[in-house]
């Protein structure tokens, strides 16, 4: 079973960051484009994201983590999604918790 | 997993403690100016962001970090404690191909400096004061090491008196064009790509280039992070050089792999040999590069008869 923390985005909006990927209309055109053909890559992530689902990001770290942040779907994404920005923001997250820097 | 974790910690260690993600001797940063005679400082320099002096080094690197994260897993868990006190990358000793490529780095970057000096900009150089961007760090989210060094860089622009920063790649024009402005509020910099001021300020020069077949291969981030498509096209039409273009060009350029270098190095070569693939369907020709690490790249999975060039070494200058 999957936990969900829908409140779990306030992290990033607490820091004035703003997890863009609401927009996100799961229309799959970015994971077609994406270079690595990393099926999870972007829009599943997002669905996590905004869900709160820490542990399927977690689970994913990999894909997360490999995302080359070539922008390939972010200027082809019709909802406008700044798709690299909120890889970064997930690997901000990411990074924290593996290096424990976060209070 | 813990392969990641050890890298990351690695890099944020390196970054917070010496300054730069793979620290290396000063003198491999700067010798590529020697002879140059460029001025310390000034209101305009030229800023390289260390990758063309990194990137022969980078193997040799990622083999003995490799040696210590994908070592046996109490290894793994060892290296971040370890490496804060001995720093592995002042020991890395380039082979002979790798010596072969920073010499041809060492070209790219001087001729910059004589391309700019014919376009009427005479730049200084920070020498070693001069900084790590910190483009790695900021792309793999490591922000509170990348801001400690964004805010090292912008001190030392600072001290030197700089207002206008020339760029040589497009991974550091992006970071202090995009990132850094927002890092800053004070931010008072203006950032040029070398290729801007040839493209504006070049019209007149009497460039040449090598007869033969060119193959282009578009950087991601100059394409899509920061709009430059026409500008080393129309400087490559003025040296009378003709290029061929994959179907996934320009805008839709597609990846060299290269950001994958660091924590995926299979995925990276996986990518670039695509790359060369598709470029290769264009029939045989020269692979021209304006982004060092796809140079870097794609270079590394070229066959025998492959060439790939970085756009500056393609360009000559009728005296």
């Amino acid at each position: 079973m999957i936990r969900l923390r829908p409140e779990w985005r306030k992290i990033f909006e607490a820091r004035g960051r703003d997890l863009d990927a609401r927009r996100c209309f799961n229309c799959g055109t970015c994971t077609t484009l994406c270079p690595l053909g990393l099926k999870v890559l972007p829009r599943e992530i997002f669905r996590y994201a905004l869900l709160g689902a820490e542990e399927k990001l977690r689970e994913n770290r990999e894909a997360i983590y490999a995302c080359l942040l070539c922008r390939l779907c972010e200027v082809n994404c019709p909802q406008g999604v700044k798709i690299t920005e909120v890889i970064r923001l997930l690997r901000v997250y990411l990074a924290e918790e593996d290096l424990e820097v976060r209070s | 997993m813990a392969e990641i974790r050890s890298r990351l910690a690695l890099l944020s260690q390196n970054l917070r403690y010496r300054a730069h993600v793979f620290p290396l001797p000063a003198r491999s940063l700067v010798s590529w100016a020697e002879g140059l005679g460029l001025a310390r400082g000034g209101k305009t320099i030229l800023y390289t962001g260390h990758l063309y002096q990194l990137l022969p080094y980078l193997r040799v690197l990622r083999e003995r970090e490799q040696g210590l994260v994908r070592g046996k897993d109490w290894l793994s868990r060892l290296a971040p404690v370890l490496n804060p006190w001995i720093n592995v990358s002042r020991l890395a000793i380039l082979g002979r191909e790798e010596r072969r490529l920073q010499e041809y780095y060492t070209g790219v970057l001087r001729g910059v400096v004589k391309l700019l000096r014919k376009c009427g900009v005479e730049p200084g150089y920070l020498y070693e004061k001069e900084y790590y961007p910190g483009t790695l760090a900021y792309d793999l989210g490591l922000e509170g090491v990348f801001e400690l060094q964004a805010r090292r860089v912008v001190r030392a622009f600072r001290e030197a008196g700089v207002r206008t920063i020339i760029t040589v790649d497009p991974h550091s024009t992006a970071l202090l064009r995009e990132v850094y402005p927002q890092l800053f509020p004070d931010w008072d910099f203006e950032v040029r790509s070398y290729l801007e001021i040839l493209f504006h300020q070049g019209r007149h020069l009497p460039l040449r280039g090598e007869e033969g077949v060119y193959l282009w291969h578009d950087s991601c981030v100059y394409v899509r992070y920061l709009g430059v498509v026409e500008e080393p096209r129309e400087i490559l039409k003025r040296a009378g050089l003709e290029i061929r273009e994959p179907r996934f060009s320009r805008e839709i350029t597609r990846c060299c792999g290269g950001p994958a270098e660091t924590l995926f190095p299979e995925k990276a070569g996986e990518l670039a040999r695509a790359r060369m693939e598709e470029l290769s369907t264009l029939g045989p020709g020269t692979v021209i590069t304006l982004c060092p690490i796809c140079h870097f790249n794609l270079r590394a999975v070229s066959g025998p008869d492959q060439r790939v060039e970085d756009f500056v070494r393609v360009l000559r200058l009728e005296e």
